[in-house]
C-alpha cells in the first residue's frame, strides 16, 4: 500500500515520539529546553565527525552531545556566568565548528538541508533498529530513574535529604537526553528535535493532572505528531522534521480548548 | 530525659562542624545532638545558618570542618521552601509518596493527622501557604521517619494555627517516637514543645532548656528585651496548659 521508506519511517518516526514523551516531560519539568537545544546544535558537529572518522553517525553524536553536557558541567565550576550563557556559547561554538570542518573538508559530501530538518528518505533498517532498541534501553533506564529524579525535579534539597542520590540521577538524565538526540537526529534534524521534546509535553500538560498521565498524553501527541506529519509530508512533498512540528503545534493549540483542572473551584 | 540519653543512640552527633563558602564561614562550631522521643529547636536571626545547619545534618551539605554523624537513613524533611513549578502536574497525593512508595492508609493517617485530609486531590499549586505546609509535614512523617527536620514549618499559617501546629509536632514526636530538629526564626511559639534550645548566630550563642536560654544575656543581646519579655510571658500562659483541662488560656 505504501512504499518501504514511507512504512520504515512511521516505524522509526513512532519510536521516536515514545522515547520523546517522557524525556521530554522531563526537559519541560526541569526548564531544559535550552540545555536540549544546545545539545542538539552540537549534533552537527557529531555527524560531521563521524563521516571524517568512518564510524556510525548516531554513535559520533551520541559522544559529542554528551561531552558538551560535561563540558557545560566544567565550564559551571570555572565561571560563575550563568547558564543560559554558557549553553549559547557551547551550542553556536559547536554548530559553528561543525559547519568550518565540512566546509574544510571538501571531500565529505553532506545533505546539510536534510541534517538540519530531518530526512524520511534516509531512514534505513539499521536505524529502525537503532531507535527501537536504543529507545526500549532508554526507556528502561528512565524508569529505573524514574522515582529518584522526578522527586529531584521537584526539590533537590528534598531528595537529597530523604536518600533519593538526585545527583546520580541528573547525570543519567543527561545522558539520557545525549541518546534519545543521537538516535532521532536523522529522522527530525538537528534544529527541530527540541520541538519535539517540547511540544507534545507541552500540549500535554494542559489537560493532565498527574506526572504520569502528562506522560501518557504527551507519547501520545507526539505519535499523532509523527504519523499525521509523516503522511503530510508525502502528500504535499514538504521536509518531514518540520511537518512534524507542524502538526504537533497544531495539536497543542487545540489543547488550549481542553484545559482540564485549571479553574476548579475549591471549598475552603 | 537524662537517662533516656544515657540508654539511646544519638540520631544525629555534630561535633564541632563548619561549612566554609565564598570565604567565609556560613556557621562554624555547631556541636548537637538529637535523640528519639526529643525536639532539638534552632533558633536565630536570619543568615545565622540555621538552614546551613539543619543541611549539614541532611548530608546536602559536607562539613568543612567537625564531624556529623547521622545513624539513621529514614529521614523526613521540610524544607524551608519549595517552590513547585506549574509545569509539574502535581497533586497532594502524588507528592506523599514523592520519595518512596506509601500505603494509602499512612497517606490518609498523617493527612488527617495535619488536618488536611479534604486536600487530598488538589493540585500543589492551588494551596495557600497553611495548607501547602501542613501537606508538607504529612508528607515528611507519613512514611514514620526516625528523624525529623522541619525548617521553619509554620511559615505562612496564621496565628491560632501556629500554636496548633506546634503542638502537632510535639504530638507527632511522641506518636511515631522520633527525633526532631526543628527551625525556628521564634522561640516564643515553640518554648511549649521544645526539650534543647540553640541559639545560632553564625556560632553557637547558648544552649540549653527554653527557660534557660530565654534568661541568658546573649539570647537577650541578640533578640532584645522585647522578645525575652514576650516569652515569660508566654513561659506564664504555657503553666497554665498544664491544669487538668489542658487548655491554653489566652
Amino acid at each position: 500500500m505504501f512504499d518501504d521508506f514511507f512504512v520504515r519511517a512511521l516505524i522509526a518516526g513512532i519510536g521516536i515520539a515514545i522515547i520523546a514523551g517522557p524525556i521530554g516531560c522531563f526537559v519541560v519539568w526541569r526548564r531544559l529546553a535550552y540545555y536540549g537545544d544546545t545539545l542538539a546544535h552540537s549534533g552537527l558537529l557529531g555527524v560531521t565527525l563521524g563521516f571524517i572518522l568512518g564510524i556510525n553517525m548516531s554513535l559520533s553524536v551520541f559522544i559529542i552531545s554528551t561531552t558538551i553536557a560535561f563540558l557545560l558541567l566544567l565550564l559551571q565550576k570555572k565561571t560563575k556566568l550563568t547558564g543560559d550563557a554558557l549553553l549559547g556559547l557551547l551550542a553556536h561554538s559547536s554548530l559553528a565548528i561543525g559547519l568550518v570542518i565540512i566546509a574544510i573538508a571538501s571531500s565529505i559530501r553532506i545533505d546539510l538541508m536534510g541534517l538540519l530538518f530531518g530526512d524520511i528518505l534516509s531512514v534505513s533498517n539499521n536505524d529502525i533498529i537503532l531507535i527501537w532498541g536504543g529507545g526500549v534501553a532508554i526507556l528502561i533506564v528512565l524508569f529505573v530513574i524514574w522515582k529518584s529524579l522526578f522527586a529531584a525535579t521537584v526539590n533537590y534539597d528534598l531528595a537529597k535529604a530523604e536518600g533519593m542520590n538526585p545527583d546520580r540521577s541528573n547525570y543519567i538524565f543527561t545522558i539520557l537526553i545525549a541518546g534519545v538526540i543521537a538516535i532521532s537526529i536523522k529522522m527530525i534534524g538537528v534544529l527541530l528535535i527540541t520541538g519535539l521534546l517540547l511540544i507534545p509535553p507541552a500540549m500535554s500538560r494542559n489537560f493532565s493532572l498527574s506526572p504520569k498521565e502528562m506522560v501518557v498524553f504527551s507519547i501520545i501527541g507526539g505519535v499523532i505528531s509523527v504519523i499525521f506529519g509523516l503522511f503530510g509530508s508525502l502528500e504535499f512533498n514538504t521536509p518531514s522534521g518540520p511537518s512534524i512540528i507542524v502538526v504537533s503545534l497544531m495539536l497543542f493549540f487545540l489543547s488550549l480548548f481542553f484545559r482540564r483542572g485549571h479553574n476548579s473551584i475549591r471549598l475552603k | 530525659m537524662q537517662s533516656n540519653k544515657k540508654n539511646n543512640k544519638p540520631l544525629v552527633k555534630m561535633e564541632n562542624a563548619g561549612v566554609f563558602s565564598d570565604g567565609r564561614w556560613l556557621v562554624r562550631g555547631v556541636s548537637l545532638q538529637i535523640y528519639r522521643n526529643s525536639i532539638v529547636t534552632l533558633i536565630g536571626p536570619n543568615g545565622s545558618g540555621k538552614t546551613t545547619t539543619g543541611k549539614l545534618i541532611l548530608n546536602i551539605l559536607k562539613a568543612d570542618e567537625g564531624k556529623v554523624l547521622l545513624s539513621t537513613h529514614r529521614i523526613g524533611y521540610v524544607p524551608q521552601k519549595i517552590n513547585i513549578d506549574w509545569t509539574v502536574p502535581l497533586r497532594v497525593s502524588d507528592f506523599m509518596g514523592l520519595t518512596g512508595r506509601i500505603s494509602q492508609s499512612k497517606i490518609n493517617e498523617a493527612l488527617s493527622l495535619t488536618g488536611v485530609e479534604h486536600l487530598y486531590n488538589n493540585n500543589l499549586t492551588n494551596l495557600s501557604g497553611g495548607e501547602f505546609q501542613r501537606v508538607s509535614l504529612a508528607r515528611a512523617i507519613a512514611k514514620k521517619p526516625d528523624l525529623l527536620i522541619l525548617d521553619e514549618p509554620v511559615q505562612g499559617v496564621d496565628f491560632n494555627g501556629e500554636i496548633k501546629l506546634y503542638d502537632l509536632i510535639k504530638q507527632i514526636s511522641e506518636e511515631i517516637n522520633c527525633g526532631i530538629l526543628l527551625i525556628s526564626h521564634d522561640l516564643n511559639f515553640v518554648m511549649s514543645s521544645t526539650d534543647h534550645v540553640i541559639c545560632l548566630n553564625g556560632h553557637v550563642c547558648c544552649s540549653g532548656s527554653p527557660q534557660d536560654v530565654a534568661k541568658n544575656a546573649s539570647y537577650i543581646e541578640l533578640f532584645g528585651e522585647q522578645a525575652a519579655t514576650t516569652l515569660s510571658l508566654y513561659s506564664h500562659k504555657h503553666d497554665h496548659t498544664h491544669n487538668p483541662d489542658r487548655s491554653i488560656s489566652k
